[in-house]
């Protein structure tokens, strides 16, 4: 069974008195472990599919299935269950807490399953060891360098154990290297069998990925299996030549 | 989440913006303060004025000879008084519908000895009337007894500041005091009153039979020659009407004195009682009128309660989002905001309590002002505060709470 199917998912989004279609019917199935890149240029609909693939928003027509639960018409509250169980997110500017240390940042999602405190520090310590931060749990975002950051929201989205990493556009707010860096984290990630999609503009980031999903007005306009790169071995050949 | 956690998120939330959460208590602790010193000055103002109706005697009219100056000082030598011990009978005697008892007074002043010691004070010749119109009881020894009223014996009750600054700690029964010529015993000392509504030492006074008084201690001036007296004290009965019992006495004496309805009175009528109420219900507005002007500036602080809630709500959108993102209900936000503000104004209101304790205390202390806390007061204001938290509270925590998770995660 795929761990998301999606079909003849659209919205359309009210201006003033004219509805304005962003996602046109949309039906695709994404299988559990894959990695898939998701393009298109702004206005394209690919940030309306990654609210509905998060449960950010409710679609306007069509239905959603994540992990085998119909989630395409639950309310407010049962979504948040969703975000806070099934779905891991990282963005573009991190959005971690400021002057709170990353252990807490990481522990967040834990906060609001109502896990108790030492649980909570004790798996979001495992997950920043994970991403290479044991050492830094007591440092404040402003504390870390960017890299870092995005490396703390990684564990923040892993800490949950969920189903789903939605990224967008991970890599948006970094240098090349360092972009590489976090790719080659998720593609690891991916390896131990989490599934992840990552919406970007960038065609080097995708080509990361093992599947690339373009969206052009509203629909998919190529869907297509890809020969992923990979991330550790470019960050090799990166640091051998400088 | 549980309720606990997001009480932790929320302090946290307030421990990392210090100067602000610091600034925005103010205006509560401000105006908690404000209104615990205006609701312990007022009230400390309406204690006194019940404290000094009680030590008057309920009920009380007195009567002033027209001769006589409100206190009666000067008219105690010369001039005889235009009312008489008899009017007092009379009064006693014609109006039991109004009246309990009524006690003529005849006053006088001067320097008292015994032994080493002196003291300048007023004395009263007074009849057993006297004890009961002023609801003044003995603390030490008797009251005259009528043989002594009627011989005018040289005997004396005393009040506490006389016995005290004559006598010292030492007990003045049995002791020998002189007023002018006249030697008299000191049978009985006065239960403490306080002070009089004018501010005088109540205590500070001789009590001596009326008889003595006239015969012997004044005995030289006209008044001896009278049975006139300076004033005379009234017990009205309970619930009687004061303005009706004021006519009646009024209507009594004009005949005694025969009086043409030409002639003004030759005599003062002053309703105590009435006096002090009226004082009493303008100190109750007053307080009132100073807790409404403080409760102003608790309003002004849970308004500043609400714009800095606002504020933070804008500033930390993408916060709330990212908090919408990893789970968070809408109610976990609400509660959240919530908490911040009930915790802000509910600190404030602490510390306000304990502010204003102090400043009721320092102006008890510096201005001499009465002031009465009483703890309902205390309870209200920290109640007014959380109250203020909510309702302040819950506007921006609603705004907060019904961000749309995107809009919040995009806001820049």
């Amino acid at each position: 069974m795929s761990l998301i199917r999606v079909e003849n998912l659209a919205k359309n989004y009210r201006l003033g008195d004219t509805e304005v279609p962003a996602l046109r019917g949309v039906t695709l199935t994404i299988e559990r472990g894959s990695f898939v890149a998701v393009m298109g240029p702004s206005g394209s609909g690919k940030s309306t599919f990654m609210n509905l693939l998060g449960c950010l928003d409710t679609p306007s027509a069509g239905r959603y299935w994540l992990d085998g639960d119909l989630v395409s018409q639950l309310d407010d509250d049962a979504l948040s269950r969703v975000r806070n169980r099934k779905i891991g997110f990282v963005f573009q500017h991190f959005n971690l807490l400021p002057r709170t240390s990353a252990l807490d940042n990481v522990a967040l999602p834990l906060l609001y399953r109502g896990v108790k405190a030492a649980e909570r520090q004790a798996r979001a310590a495992r997950r920043l060891a994970q991403v290479g931060l044991a050492e830094r749990s007591g440092h404040h975002p402003a504390q870390l360098s960017g890299g870092q950051q995005q490396r703390v929201a990684i564990a923040r989205a892993l800490v949950g154990d969920p189903a789903l990493i939605l990224a967008d556009e991970p890599t948006g707010a970094l240098d090349s290297r360092t972009g590489i860096e976090i790719m080659t984290l998720l593609q690891e990630l991916n390896r131990e069998g989490i599934t992840i999609v990552v919406v970007t503009h960038e065609h080097d980031i995708a080509a990361y990925a093992g599947r690339i999903i373009h969206f052009r007005d509203g629909v998919v306009v190529d869907d297509a299996l890809n020969a992923s790169r990979d991330a550790s071995a470019d960050l090799a050949a990166l640091t051998a030549v400088s | 989440m549980n309720f606990y956690a997001t009480l932790l998120v929320a302090l946290k939330a307030l421990a990392t913006n210090k100067l602000r959460s610091a600034l925005t208590m103010l205006g509560i602790i401000i105006g908690v303060a404000a209104v615990i010193v205006m609701i312990a000055v007022g009230g400390g103002a309406r204690a006194q004025v019940e404290a000094q109706i009680k030590s008057l005697g309920s009920n009380l009219m007195m009567i002033f000879s027209a001769s006589a100056s409100f206190t009666g000082a000067r008219a105690a030598v010369g001039a005889a008084f235009t009312i008489s011990e008899d009017d007092a009978y009379a009064i006693a005697r014609e109006l039991p519908e109004y009246v309990v008892a009524a006690a003529p007074v005849l006053r006088g002043s001067g320097q008292i000895v015994a032994g080493g010691a002196n003291w300048s004070t007023s004395f009263y010749g007074v009849t057993p009337e006297y004890f009961e119109v002023r609801e003044w009881g003995l603390a030490e020894g008797r009251a005259f007894e009528a043989a002594e009223l009627n011989g005018a014996a040289k005997v004396a009750i005393i009040g506490k500041t006389v016995a005290t600054n004559l006598f010292g700690e030492e007990s003045p029964l049995d002791r020998t005091i002189r007023i002018r010529t006249v030697p008299l015993t000191v049978v009985g000392v006065l239960d403490a009153k306080g002070q009089s509504p004018g501010g005088s030492d109540l205590d500070d006074i001789v009590l001596l039979p009326i008889t003595t008084a006239r015969n012997r201690v004044l005995g030289t001036t006209a008044v001896a020659k009278s049975r006139s007296v300076g004033s005379i004290q009234i017990k009205l009965i309970d619930g009687v009407d004061g303005k009706a019992a004021e006519e009646a006495v009024r209507e009594l004496l004009r005949q005694r004195h025969r009086l043409q309805p030409d002639q003004e009175d030759d005599f003062t009528l002053r309703n105590m009682t009435e006096i002090l109420q009226t004082r009493e219900e303008s100190s109750r507005v007053m307080a009132l009128l100073l807790a409404a002007v403080a409760s102003v500036s608790l309003l002004v602080g849970g308004i500043g309660i609400m714009n800095i809630m606002l504020v933070s709500v804008t500033e930390r959108t993408r916060e709330i989002g990212l908090r919408r993102a990893v789970g968070a209900r809408a109610r976990d936000i609400l509660l959240q905001f919530l908490v911040e503000s009930i915790t802000l104004s509910l600190i404030g209101g602490l510390v306000g309590v304990a502010l204003g304790i102090g400043g009721a205390e320092l102006i008890a202390e510096w201005a001499g002002w009465p002031i009465r806390l009483v703890p309902t007061t205390i309870l209200l204001a920290v109640g007014t505060a959380s109250a203020i938290g909510i309702f302040f509270g819950w506007y921006p925590a609603r705004q907060a709470a019904h961000l749309s998770p995107i809009e919040a995660l995009r806001h820049e």
